[in-house]
């Protein structure tokens, strides 16, 4: 009988993910206990939940009536120095990235060098930001000097490997044309690869710009600086019509760099 | 592209006169607005300190090692602990965002004017608060522990997997929808059998992607009192044992390399 004959008659079925039967039933049996291990291990006390539903009621409220006014002072200051501590440490660390981008890229850099910048980016994004800060706040003393140099830090890992593959995959014609005319090495990289790079570079930029200053709301929760700092002691005063105003205020700046970086890469592209 | 004149020869440039004019302005605002901020930089903070900083840097080198390895025997629980936060929070915010992605997705929102805004504005905002602030305010409502911790997460990850995920779902073939349409499946069917084959690939990759971000986070929720390994972190640093900070820190990373290397496997066996 050919197959088609045998299939004739039998409701179609979906081929299952894994094809073997003891493999699949391992693998989704061994999912379900490490789920039940796992939630068993979490201790809820209900009876402080229950308590804090009053309170969480409460929080919910104040998204209806932000208090911008009685704390109007420490969310201006720490606002600003959210935005200062994000241009200038997105300034900078790009600024570095671009260098450690070009040294990362197979195709342009030699192997001392691709191997020397792609440690750098290991590095950098290996150790999160929050846990730079608290050796650089334990380093410079407390204030946004600790905070820049964090997310500068933290940009380097980002944009660099990003960067670095946009390179990696760029059209080689285009460079090899600059290169016969008789272009000098800068040259090269300014009419050859530059252009190639420099939409993809802009548009990852904003971006990072738009996590530079995300990250920056909560380096204050360990003294480097930023609108963190503010939302903390609100937290902790259980003020939360001056948090839901920080926080609204966040959201909004997060909407509108967003909707700005969608206008750019559209122009750019 | 313009072609000046110069002494007779005809010199190529990359912008007209007035396009550099423009370029040359747009920088000068550029390096204005970061001296400003340097200065405001530079102005708030304590400059005795940062000369100071190569000296304490390296006291805290001298005295952070070498790592105190028998303390490890106490990280077992709050490794596990954060592996937990880390894999309950994706699966909890993956339920959550699968609603929300198709609300939000052009093609299978159910109203484009009023429910897909919604979805949008639940997907940005729960993005753009970071999970330790999640933390705080759950700290705050529910009291400090683990299960703040896995909701925080789960919170912070909706937007991000509800984000790519309905991009997935705009990018679907209709063709195949059309077939099952045409089948007279109905609206159900048509998502079982036309959309959700299309995007479980989409969907699997996210769930890794997202996890992997998630063991990093939850690392540090601890150090506002959210449970996991950021506890041990930070009665460390408060009672500065480096020998402990180190050796904490070092577990942090082998835990994010590892995450990073399964994260990397099973995306190249799904994709």
């Amino acid at each position: 009988m050919s197959e088609l004959q045998t299939l004739v008659g039998r409701p179609w079925k979906k081929p299952p993910f894994v094809q073997r039967p003891w493999l699949r039933w391992a693998l989704l049996i061994g999912f379900v206990a490490y789920l039940i291990a796992a939630f068993m291990t979490i201790e809820v006390n209900w009876a402080r939940v229950y308590e804090g539903l009053e309170r969480g009621k409460q929080f919910v409220l104040a998204f209806t009536s932000p208090d911008f006014t009685s704390r109007s002072g420490d969310i201006w200051e720490g606002m600003i120095e959210s935005i200062i501590m994000t241009v200038a440490s997105s300034v900078v660390g790009i600024a570095i990235s671009i260098p450690i981008a070009l040294g990362a890229a197979r195709n342009i850099a030699p192997l001392p060098v691709y191997l020397i910048c792609r440690s750098i980016i290991a590095v950098s994004r290996a150790l999160q930001e929050i846990i730079v800060a608290i050796l650089l706040v334990a380093i410079f003393g407390f204030g946004p000097l600790a905070g820049f140099l964090t997310l500068s830090f933290a940009t380097i890992g980002f944009l660099s490997k990003l960067l670095a593959e946009d390179i990696e995959s760029m059209d080689r014609v285009q460079a090899e044309a600059i290169k016969a005319s008789g272009a000098r090495w800068t040259q090269w990289i300014n009419y050859g690869v530059q252009p190639q790079v420099m939409p993809r570079l802009i548009g990852l930029s904003i971006y990072r710009l738009d996590i530079n200053f995300r990250e920056s709301a909560i380096l204050g929760l360990v003294g480097a600086g930023g609108i963190g700092a503010t939302l903390n002691t609100a937290f902790d005063r259980y003020e939360y019509d001056t948090a839901a105003a920080i926080l609204l205020m966040i959201i909004l700046i997060v909407m509108a760099l967003e909707y700005l970086s969608g206008i750019i890469r559209e122009r750019v592209q | 592209m313009p072609v000046q004149d110069i002494k007779g020869r005809p010199l190529w440039q990359r912008r007209s006169g007035r396009e550099s004019l423009a370029h040359w302005v747009m920088w000068l605002i550029g390096v204005a607005i970061f001296a400003y901020c340097w200065q405001q930089i530079s102005a708030a903070t304590t400059w005795f300190f940062v000369w100071d900083a190569p000296r304490i840097a390296n006291d805290i080198w001298t005295r952070a090692t070498p790592p105190r390895w028998e303390y490890i025997t106490q990280l077992g629980k709050p490794i596990w602990d954060t592996l937990n936060i880390a894999t309950l929070g994706t699966i909890f915010a993956l339920i959550l965002a699968v609603p929300v992605a198709f609300l939000a997705a052009r093609n299978t929102t159910p109203s484009r004017f009023i429910i897909r805004p919604i979805a949008l504005l639940i997907i940005v905002s729960t993005r753009s608060i970071n999970s330790l602030i999640w933390a705080l305010l759950l700290i705050a409502i529910i009291g400090p522990g683990v299960f703040a911790g896995v909701i925080a997460i789960a919170i912070r990850s909706i937007g991000f997997c509800a984000k790519l995920l309905y991009e997935a779902i705009e990018e679907i073939n209709e063709t195949q929808v059309e077939a099952i349409t045409a089948t007279g499946a109905s609206r159900w069917q048509v998502m079982a059998y036309g959309i959700v084959p299309q995007i479980l690939p989409a969907f699997a990759g996210i769930a890794v992607f997202r996890w992997d971000i998630n063991i990093r986070e939850s690392t540090v929720l601890g150090l506002v009192g959210a449970g996991g390994i950021g506890l041990q972190l930070s009665s460390s640093l408060n009672v500065l044992a480096w020998p402990q900070v180190s050796l904490i820190l070092l577990v942090i990373l082998a835990a994010v390399v590892i995450s990073e290397w399964v994260s990397a496997k099973v995306r190249g066996a799904i994709i």
